[in-house]
């Protein structure tokens, strides 16, 4: 034992852990019983030699620089069942969150890159590019074909930024792009139920890769143009297909 | 489901389901609703560039589906969709992927040719909403 106290010297550099602390119940990581419910539901356990308990033993440890070269945050869905049964309520996916905008933007996986930046570059918002031109010729011309085709569907209805319509009806790219046959059933549905509904002639996409990108400022400016559109028509509920 | 509306649009979906294949004919995954896993095509997975990791990731999702025994699994999202497609080919399951909205519609017997493409060899001639229209597969 020694004769007097050791007395650490210096303040401690802030840390990850400083950085996440706000999301923590009560900004305490000690909370964390090690109990492992979270990896022990999580497919992505073991990836990279990485699991949910792992990553908050590391981030309690003050092992930033192993936690930021890792590409684990990337193997994460973001599904929640890891803090869904953590009995701490410790909210695992949000800290994922926060470390995929540690990564340099540039530096994040490209295919995400690609697609929220495709998105932030058309007024349709879509990230396989398609323009509101594109979309609304589409939509008319898959329409057309379904009133001919199918005469019992003559009034079938596909609207473009009809105003006061009840719901307002988003669609993923992926239809209108690569299979628009895809789209008809829905508006079947909506036509023989009689919903009142129109698509947007922009923001109409319905998928948001800037989330994934933990882009904060693409998330809202998509999500924020999609609402804006929805109040300009007057509709009353935004339907989200995604 | 554990993310936004919870067990009780679960259960909706479940009762809208049923009404259209019978209740003999649903199967529920183990474990389900919001105790279920995720397929894995969520969170930018499918975008990512690691495809080895997304699938064992799905691997779970691909072995609940082989234990119920189904042909065809419904699909909440587009996400959904192209990753358990992908999991039913790469893993060899041979399950087909479909939205409700081709369910519904095959229900309801307005399902045209064309609007079968998920649709596996056992219903592409069930209840043929207009027949005569040829689909010229690509």
């Amino acid at each position: 034992m020694a004769e007097t106290a050791i007395k650490l010297g210096g303040k401690r550099k802030p840390n990850l852990l400083d950085e996440l602390r706000e999301m923590l119940p009560q900004g305490n990581l000690n909370l964390c019983l090690t109990c492992g419910l979270c990896s022990s539901g999580c497919p992505s356990s073991s990836f990279d030699d990485m699991d949910p308990r792992k990553f908050l033993r590391m981030l309690s440890l003050g092992m930033d620089e192993e936690i930021l070269a890792s590409r684990w945050p990337w193997f994460c869905s973001m599904c929640q069942r890891c803090s869904r049964v953590c009995p701490m309520q410790i909210d695992i996916p949000q800290m994922i969150y926060k470390l995929r905008q540690k990564v340099p933007r540039s530096e994040r996986p490209k295919g995400i890159l690609h697609s929220c930046d495709a998105a932030l570059a058309n007024e349709s918002l879509s990230a396989m590019g398609t323009s509101p031109e594109d979309f609304e010729w589409i939509v008319n011309d898959v329409l057309e074909e379904t009133q001919t085709d199918q005469p019992e569907f003559k009034d079938l209805e596909a609207p473009l930024d009809k105003e006061g319509a009840h719901f307002l009806v988003n669609q993923n790219s992926r239809e209108p792009m690569t299979e628009p046959d895809e789209m008809v059933p829905l508006w079947k549905i909506l036509h023989q139920v009689g919903a009142s509904w129109t698509y947007p002639k922009t923001a109409w996409a319905a998928e948001n890769y800037c989330l994934f990108m933990a882009d904060d400022e693409g998330w809202e400016h998509i999500t924020r143009k999609a609402a804006e559109v929805t109040d300009k028509l007057g509709c009353k509920i935004f339907l989200n297909t995604e | 489901m554990r993310k936004s509306f919870g067990d009780a649009i679960a259960d909706d979906l479940r009762y809208a389901l049923k009404a259209c294949i019978g209740e003999e004919n649903f199967i529920d995954m183990q474990p389900n609703k919001s105790n279920n896993y995720c397929c894995g095509g969520g969170g930018g997975f499918l975008q990512s560039g690691f495809p080895e990791e997304r699938r064992g990731y799905g691997k779970i999702k691909d072995d609940q589906i082989k234990e119920t025994g189904a042909t065809y699994v419904i699909a909440g999202c587009h996400n959904c969709h192209a990753q358990i497609h992908d999991l039913s080919e790469h893993f060899g399951g041979g399950y087909h992927v479909v939205h409700f909205w081709t369910i519904l519609c095959l229900a309801l017997g307005i399902l045209s040719p064309k609007e079968r493409a998920y649709l596996g060899p056992d219903l592409k001639k069930v209840n043929v909403f207009h027949d005569e229209i040829e689909v010229f597969e690509v």
